[in-house]
Formats: structure tokens, C-alpha cells, sequence
């Protein structure tokens, strides 16, 4: 028993939470070799990997703030509009008025922003639920788009497109690989085994139980070996082509929402909110500011992944992120993120992105009509959040538990907490009027 | 009296919770057309008698047997116990506000065929007896529209549509002002000449001087005593020593106390019911606390002491009308919580699940949770500090985990309660205020925390305990302040405090001199 717990923290750490993402992770591997096997492996070759990060960048993007915004207890309809709202405005500033695209990169943040101030206001300070919020905002800002845009296409001007359609550039000797590819790749490791290393130092200290040097090294091993293999993947394609600007901007975000959702004091606030509102407003936290922030944050996010597609499409056009809420919100739901609130990670959403757009590109490759696609994805996500619920209902959050023989772990499993006592009880603290 | 049957009989019920035994033995006789009190403190196991008896605590789940009208009975749910004709109305109403009366009688008892509610007929039946309860209202009214003791009789309306026998009123008054308990004391008086025999659990005791014909008393989950009150020799007092009469064992540890001067005051904190403006759940009530002070404040429930916490705790009960809180002299503002834990306020709520625990949350994030700036570099959490701190509270307040990753929601009552004054004592507090620290803790934790608490006030803070125990905030604290219907009507040193007299404030403004 012990030696297999051992072989899951490779991937999981031990926790429940990092377990249910070691399980859909070991989904996203599964479908990836299904797939790559089916095409006869046409799946994991330079050309298709570039394409689709190129083609799933900005749904990851919109799936990092979405899996905020569920955390805090909301959700937002509003980012394909939003996105489409915002591309528009920066190709018409960019046509029209000959605003440089850093700028209007500038003015698509600030445009994002400023939705995302408005939908805030309504949902943390007026108190209208998020749904409507933002079903009202998909409407408001889909007609904004078009109303702009006169229901034509707005193209966009050449520098502009890098940070959709780029790649990195080529340097260095000619070694038959993008130099700068194989170096991030590299230096991923590096980091990758810092990381390790000094989160066993850290244990260490704190004097906590550590996993055996071996779970350590072969953590390291196999994720480091994924990582080259993708960074030679990315960097032999066709000349020209290497790891895309798009997927770049995805990698430092997800960096950095990892560390601020982890490690912040706003972080954790999302999630206090999230899991007990009136818990966290007894323990000082302005529950109002986090309801904001979240729906401001994932405006702003909506407005890059908006450029970033425009910038791949080459314009701007009236039925741009149709439907990119649902894929965004799939995503944080297929990555273990909690219906009601309170539980998820980032890089859990990632995952759930990255199982979404490994389906749809094999079904594809394969030859696999849209229709066939949409009800594969439909399938999934509902089985997804189907074994979270029972695994909830099993009090356990093990992914990898189902497979398993059951056993009765710790007792408070099956056993309610007594809540007898005084049943007889006034709860004034159920009706909370905040100034 | 005497001579009329037994309606009801509940012979040796014994009803466990995990680790806790919420009743044992209980029996209690019921006579046809009688009126009978249930007395006893908050969480004596009234409510889960009467839960055993409507069938929500199903035939199975405890012991002991329950005759009803000369036969055994074993009532599955909710629904069996009313096809015989029990029938529980409980204190938070089970009325739909958005519904019309007539639709909320009939809620789940529609009259009709195959489906199709035959409304003419339900109208006209719900006339009918709303008469009976003495209601003239439109039928077609909405329950929101109409005030709480009007809802009190639309509930006993729906029970008389089910042809009930038995009327159970779980704290029937405990919302309602004088006009209105007194309508409803009426009219339950008023069934019993009708043949439906009721059963209350009430705490003012007053009402059931007033019409109760006999009273069991309920202490700890065991019967103390059937009273019969025709029979005359029954009054408050002997209620109340029957509720309380318990002696004060060692159960707290040893301790003498260091009182310094007074340092936080409240003067005329008076607030408003949230949802109701019109009533007062705070009345001008003001109270002073000392350093190295553990204060109690004792009154029943409803009575408005966590109305009273929460509201100074950054106002977060109920709407501020008007007072003012003096802390080392100088007056302070508390608009929100982070004011209040900034000027060293600390609130412990009585309800750990819904209120003061986020459960999806782990131990060491619990326990930093309300003062994440201490350890934090910018804004940024340090982990490792995390860890240490929670982990020293691990050790001291003796918190029984392997880790403190472990989640909250896997520790017992006891435990999770320790997390909870964790997360309060990180915020180096100068005023802790406790509310219901030992609800559902079993009894070798309530020691410990008792102990911690004691520290506390050992170090120079000021404690107020809220409890619903006597004994508990008699044996603990300093200096006890009772409250009754959201004013403070006496304060009562450790000296002088005695449950009856407690009790005696507790129930009614009467001052001390009379309460002695």
C-alpha cells in the first residue's frame, strides 16, 4: 500500500487536491497516446503541437481567470463577448487612428479592465448574481462588437500579430532545432529541479514527513524528460516555426496566477471567500473587494485572449468568441475545480483545457466531424465533474480512488461530525447585514 | 385532570449521536386534552425527544418505545407520525413567504383530483379554519405580507387541516411580542377544550405557569421530574430549580484570577433586527470589561446575546442605531470586522461549521486566516511561517492531528473548535469574545478549553464567555451579566451568582433585589 501511495506522490505530492489533479493528468496522458497511436502519430508532431497551442492559447487564458471566478463562487458568461468586444476596439484604433500595436495592446488591457470594473460593480456591490451579470454583459458587449464593427471584418497590421501568430526567433548556430526553444526548454528543467529540491529542503525544515529521495528524482526524471521531449518537438518543426508567442504569454501567466492564487494574501481570500463567505467576512476579509477583483480579472484576461486571437486571425470580426465561455468554463470543471466554490488550482484548469483541446485536435486529426467533437466534449465534461460528485459523495476526492478497492480510511468518512448537543439553537448570524 | 387517558406515552427513549448520548432513558406520559411543558436548558434534548417523536429521528434509530393511543407505534418519517395525527410545528416556521396562506395550508395536502388542485374548495376550507385559529385574513395573502405571530397560526391552520391529535409547538413564542403570545396561549387553551393535546417546549416560564397542566423536566438528556401544575405547589422557582439543579463538580480547572482595570466599555448599544426595523434586538445596553477579566453573559435563547457580540464585532448582526465602545479609555470605531480585529477584538462564533470554519480549508491555512499580514512580505504568504505557527498551536492547545495539512472538516467537534481559537489567539486579541466555546464538545475538551480560556485571561485579556450552561459560565467567569429580550437586566459577581437567581434574570427584567 505504502509503496503505491509512494508512486502517487510522484505526480500528486499526497495531498487530495494534488491527487485529483494527478487524475486528470493521467486522463490527459491517456488521451494524448490514444490519440497519438490512432493517428498513427500524427498527434505529437512539431507542426500539430505548434497548432494547437496556437489554436488553444487564448481558452487557456480566459480558463485561468474562469477557475477564479468559480473558486470565489461566480461564473462568467460574458468572456467570448468580452473578448470579441475588446479585439474590435483595438483593430479599429489600430486602422482607423494608426494607434502603435504596443499601445493598443496598452488600450485592449485598459478596455478589458474597464468591462471588467463594470461587471464587478454589479455582482460585488449591487449583489446581482454573477450569472445574470454576465449573461447581460455577453449580449451588451457581442452587440458592442458589432455595432463597432459594422458586422465586417478589421484587420489588423503586421506587428500586431506576433503575439497570436509568432514564434521565437532564430539565433545562435544552426543546429537543425530553434536555439531559443531548446533553451527555454532546458532552463525549464533546471528550474523544474530547483523547485524540487527546495521544496524538500523547505519539508525538511519545517520538519514534516518528506516523500523517499527516489519519488523526488523520479518526479524530476519524468516530467523533465516530457518537457525536452516537448522543447525538441516545438523546436524541430518547420523553419520559421518554433514555440509560439501565444503559448508563451500562456506560460508566464499560468506562472504567475499559480503563484498569486497559492501563495498571495488575495489568493487565498478568493478561495476563503469561495468556500465560506460568512466565515471569511467574521475573519475580517472584505469579501465585496475579492467579488470585484475576480470579475475585473477575468475581464482583463478576456481582452488579451480577444488580442491574441485577433492577432492569429489577422482581423477582427463580429463572430469572434463565439462560444469560448463554455470551452473556458469546461476547462476549469474537467480540471477538478468545485461547482459550488472553494476548491481548484490553476494549473487544474490547464489540464482540463489541455484534455478539451487533445480531444478536439485527435478528433479532428482522425477525421471526425464538429458535430462528433461537440458531443465527445459534452461526454467528457459531464463524466468529469460526474466523479468528482461521487467521489464527494464518498467523502473521498481521490480521482484515482475509484480504481482502487474501497476501504474506510479516516473516520470522519463516513461519519458525520455529532451536530446534537443543542439542536435547539438561534442562528441570528444566518441573516448578515455588512456596512 | 388526572382520570383522562394517556394519549401518549414515551417509555425509555435513549438516542445516541456519535460520542454523544443526547438522550437517555427519557419517558414521558401525555393525557388526552392536556397541556404538557417540556422545561429544560438549551441542548437538554428537548428538540431531539420531540424529533424521535414526529418520526424525523425514524423508528430504528433509537431505543425505547412509543405508545400512542394504546398502541405501539414506529413512525418511518415525518409524514407517518401526521397520518396519526402528530403533528410538530417547529420554531423557525416551515412556510413558504412567497405562497398565498391558503396555498401554504394545503402545501403537500392539496385537495383535488389526479393531480389538478381543486382551489374553489381549498379556499373555502381554508376560511374555515382560519377561523378556527381566529385569523381574518384574506387567504389570497402572501405569508411574507403578514407578521410572525399571524404565520404562528397559519402553521397551527395547516395542522388542524391534517386532523391533528397532538400538537407539538417547539418555542411557539419565542419570536412574537405580548399581544400575540398571548393570542396564541389563547388559543392553544382553547384546542385542549376542543380535545387536541399539546405538548411545549418553551423557556418562558410565565407562559407555561399559565397554561400548562403538567411539566416534565428535561436535564442532560435524562428525565428529572413530571410536575402536575393543577395540583397546585408549582411555580418558577420550583421549575427552575428542577432545570438547573445540578451541582457544580470539579470540572474546571483551578485558577486565581489577576483582575486589572476596566478596559473596554460599552455605553447604550442599541441595535436593530436586520429584517425587521421596527424591533430592538439590543436595547441600550451598556457593560464594562477588565483585564485578566473572563465575563459572562447568560440568557437564553433569543434572548439577543450573539445579536449583541456580533454587532459590536464590526457590526455585523442586525442594523447600528446607536451606542458607543470605549477601549483604554478612548472611544473606538468597529464599522467592519478588520476594524475590530485591528483594535484587538476577536469574536469566536457559536456556529463553528457555518461561521467560523471555511471546511474546504486546511488546518495551518485556518489557523493564519484572520491576520494573514503577520505572515505575509507584501502580499505575498509565507509558507514556511505558515507552517511553524500553526504547528506551535498544534502543540500547545494540544490539537489532535498527525498534520497540520490535515483539512478541518476531518477533526472532531473538540478539535475544530481548538482551530478556531487558534485563528483568534494569532490575532494577538485584547478582548476575546467566546460565544457557545463548548456547543457539542464532548466533556474531556471542554476541560482543556476551559483551560485555554483561563490562560488567556492569565495574560492580561479580557474574556466574555456566552453560554447557554449555567454551571459552565458560573464556574468560569469573574463577574455574569443576564440578558433578557435584548436588554441586560442584572450582573452578578462569582460570588453571588447562583443558577436560580441567574435563571430568575434570565427570564424576566425583575431586578436583584427581587431576584434574590
Amino acid at each position: 500500500m505504502s509503496g503505491f501511495s509512494d508512486v502517487k506522490k510522484i505526480f500528486g505530492g499526497g495531498t487530495t487536491s494534488t491527487a485529483r489533479q494527478a487524475g486528470i493528468l493521467l486522463s490527459l496522458v491517456a488521451i494524448v497516446l490514444v490519440f497519438q497511436f490512432w493517428t498513427n502519430g500524427l498527434t505529437l508532431t512539431p507542426g500539430n503541437l505548434i497548432a494547437v497551442v496556437n489554436q488553444y492559447s487564448y481558452i487557456l487564458i480566459l480558463a485561468i481567470g474562469m477557475v477564479m471566478v468559480i473558486i470565489a463562487g461566480h461564473i462568467d458568461l460574458s468572456v467570448g463577448s468580452v473578448a470579441a468586444f475588446t479585439g474590435i476596439i483595438v483593430a479599429k484604433a489600430m486602422a482607423d487612428f494608426n494607434l502603435p500595436w504596443p499601445l493598443a495592446i496598452v488600450l485592449g488591457l485598459v478596455v478589458g479592465a474597464l468591462i471588467g470594473a463594470w461587471q464587478g460593480f454589479w455582482v460585488a456591490y449591487v449583489g446581482v448574481p454573477a450569472f445574470i451579470v454576465t449573461l447581460a454583459g455577453m449580449l451588451i458587449f457581442r452587440g458592442g462588437n458589432q455595432y463597432i464593427g459594422a458586422a465586417t471584418a478589421v484587420p489588423v497590421p503586421e506587428g500586431f500579430t506576433a503575439i497570436g501568430a509568432g514564434y521565437l526567433p532564430e539565433i545562435g548556430p544552426d543546429t537543425g532545432y530553434n536555439n531559443l526553444t531548446l533553451v527555454l526548454g532546458f532552463l525549464a528543467v533546471v528550474a523544474l529541479a530547483w523547485r524540487e529540491w527546495r521544496a524538500r529542503r523547505t519539508q525538511a525544515e519545517m520538519g514534516s514527513e518528506t516523500a523517499p529521495v527516489w519519488v523526488s528524482i523520479a518526479r524530476v526524471v519524468i516530467i523533465g524528460a516530457v518537457v525536452l521531449y516537448a522543447a525538441f518537438l516545438f523546436a524541430g518543426g518547420r523553419v520559421g516555426t518554433s514555440f509560439p508567442v501565444s503559448g508563451l504569454i500562456l506560460v508566464a501567466l499560468v506562472i504567475a496566477y499559480s503563484f498569486l492564487t497559492r501563495n498571495t494574501i488575495i489568493g487565498r481570500h478568493i478561495y476563503a471567500v469561495g468556500g465560506n463567505s460568512h466565515a471569511a467576512e467574521l475573519s475580517g476579509v472584505k469579501s465585496k473587494r475579492v467579488n470585484f477583483f475576480v470579475m475585473m480579472n477575468m475581464s482583463i484576461l478576456a481582452g488579451l485572449a480577444g488580442m491574441i486571437f485577433i492577432a492569429r486571425a489577422g482581423a477582427s470580426g463580429g463572430q469572434d468568441g463565439n462560444g469560448w465561455e463554455l470551452d473556458a468554463i469546461a476547462a476549469a470543471f474537467i480540471g477538478g475545480t468545485a461547482v459550488a466554490g472553494g476548491v481548484g488550482t490553476v494549473i487544474g484548469a490547464i489540464i482540463g483545457g489541455l484534455v478539451m483541446a487533445f480531444l478536439n485536435n485527435g478528433l479532428q486529426l482522425v477525421g471526425a466531424g464538429a458535430d462528433l467533437v461537440q458531443i465527445v466534449k459534452g461526454l467528457v465534461l459531464l463524466l468529469a465533474v460526474a466523479i468528482d460528485v461521487y467521489n464527494r459523495s464518498q467523502g473521498r476526492f481521490s480521482i484515482i480512488g475509484i480504481f482502487r478497492p474501497k476501504r474506510r480510511s479516516g473516520p470522519s468518512d463516513q461519519t458525520p461530525t455529532p451536530t446534537t448537543g443543542t439542536p435547539d439553537t438561534a442562528k441570528p448570524g444566518a441573516v448578515t447585514v455588512n456596512n | 385532570m388526572v382520570d383522562r387517558p394517556v394519549i401518549l406515552e414515551m417509555r425509555s427513549i435513549t438516542k445516541e449521536f456519535p460520542g454523544v448520548k443526547a438522550l437517555s432513558d427519557v419517558s414521558i406520559a401525555v393525557r388526552a386534552g392536556e397541556v404538557h411543558a417540556i422545561c429544560g436548558e438549551n441542548g437538554a434534548g428537548k428538540s431531539t425527544l420531540m424529533k424521535v417523536l414526529s418520526g424525523v429521528y425514524p423508528f430504528g434509530t433509537y431505543e425505547g418505545q412509543i405508545v400512542y393511543q394504546a398502541e405501539e407505534v414506529r413512525f418511518r418519517d415525518i409524514r407517518s407520525s401526521e397520518a396519526a395525527g402528530i403533528v410538530i410545528i417547529h420554531q423557525e416556521l416551515a412556510l413558504i413567504p412567497e405562497l398565498s396562506i391558503t396555498e401554504n395550508i394545503f402545501l403537500g395536502n392539496e385537495p383535488g383530483r389526479g393531480g389538478v388542485i381543486n382551489w374553489k374548495e381549498a379556499k373555502k376550507r381554508a376560511v374555515q379554519l382560519l377561523a378556527r385559529v381566529g385569523l381574518r385574513d384574506d387567504p389570497d395573502t402572501l405569508i411574507k405580507d403578514i407578521g410572525v405571530g399571524k404565520q404562528q397560526l397559519v402553521e397551527i391552520a395547516k395542522a388542524l387541516n391534517k386532523d391533528v391529535k397532538l400538537l407539538i409547538l417547539d418555542e411557539p413564542t419565542a419570536a412574537l411580542n405580548e399581544n400575540d403570545s398571548q393570542h396564541l396561549l389563547d388559543l392553544i387553551v382553547g384546542l385542549k377544550g376542543k380535545g387536541i393535546a399539546s405538548i411545549m417546549i418553551s423557556h418562558k416560564l410565565n407562559e407555561i405557569e399559565q397554561i400548562a397542566d403538567s411539566i416534565t423536566i428535561i436535564r442532560d438528556g435524562k428525565t428529572i421530574e413530571t410536575l402536575d401544575v393543577r395540583g397546585g405547589d408549582v411555580n418558577e422557582d420550583r421549575i427552575i430549580r428542577g432545570m438547573v439543579g445540578r451541582s457544580l463538580q470539579s470540572r474546571f480547572p483551578d485558577r486565581t484570577p489577576h483582575i486589572g482595570e476596566v478596559f473596554f466599555e460599552v455605553r447604550n448599544w442599541t441595535v436593530q433586527h436586520p429584517l425587521v426595523t421596527e424591533r430592538l434586538v439590543c436595547k441600550n445596553e451598556s457593560f464594562t470589561v477588565r483585564k485578566g477579566e473572563i465575563v459572562g453573559f447568560a440568557g437564553l435563547m433569543g434572548a439577543g446575546r450573539t445579536e449583541l457580540a456580533m454587532s459590536i464585532f464590526g457590526r455585523s448582526y442586525g442594523n447600528f442605531v446607536d451606542g458607543q465602545v470605549f477601549k483604554d479609555g478612548k472611544e473606538i470605531q468597529l464599522r467592519n470586522v478588520s476594524e475590530a480585529i485591528d483594535h484587538g477584538l476577536a469574536y469566536v462564533s457559536e456556529d463553528r461549521k457555518s461561521l467560523g470554519l471555511n471546511l474546504l480549508d486546511d488546518i495551518k491555512r485556518s489557523v493564519v486566516s484572520a491576520k494573514l499580514g503577520k505572515i505575509s512580505r507584501g502580499q505575498v504568504v509565507d509558507d514556511f511561517k505558515e507552517h511553524s505557527i500553526a504547528d506551535e498551536y498544534r502543540k500547545s492547545l494540544r490539537i489532535k492531528t498527525p498534520t497540520v495539512d490535515e483539512g478541518v472538516s476531518k477533526l472532531s467537534g473538540g478539535n475544530q473548535q481548538k482551530v478556531v481559537l487558534a485563528k483568534w489567539m494569532f490575532t494577538d486579541p485584547d478582548l476575546l469574545i467566546l460565544d457557545e466555546p463548548t456547543r457539542g464538545i464532548d466533556v474531556g475538551a471542554k476541560f482543556e478549553i476551559y483551560g485555554i480560556i483561563q490562560q488567556l485571561a492569565a495574560q492580561g485579556k479580557g474574556v466574555i464567555v456566552i453560554s447557554s450552561e449555567l454551571p459552565e459560565l458560573i464556574g468560569l467567569s469573574d463577574r455574569i451579566y443576564t440578558i433578557f429580550e435584548g436588554q441586560i437586566t442584572n450582573e452578578f459577581t462569582s460570588a453571588e451568582a447562583e443558577p436560580e437567581m441567574l435563571m430568575k434574570s434570565m427570564t424576566s427584567t425583575s431586578k436583584k433585589a427581587e431576584a434574590a
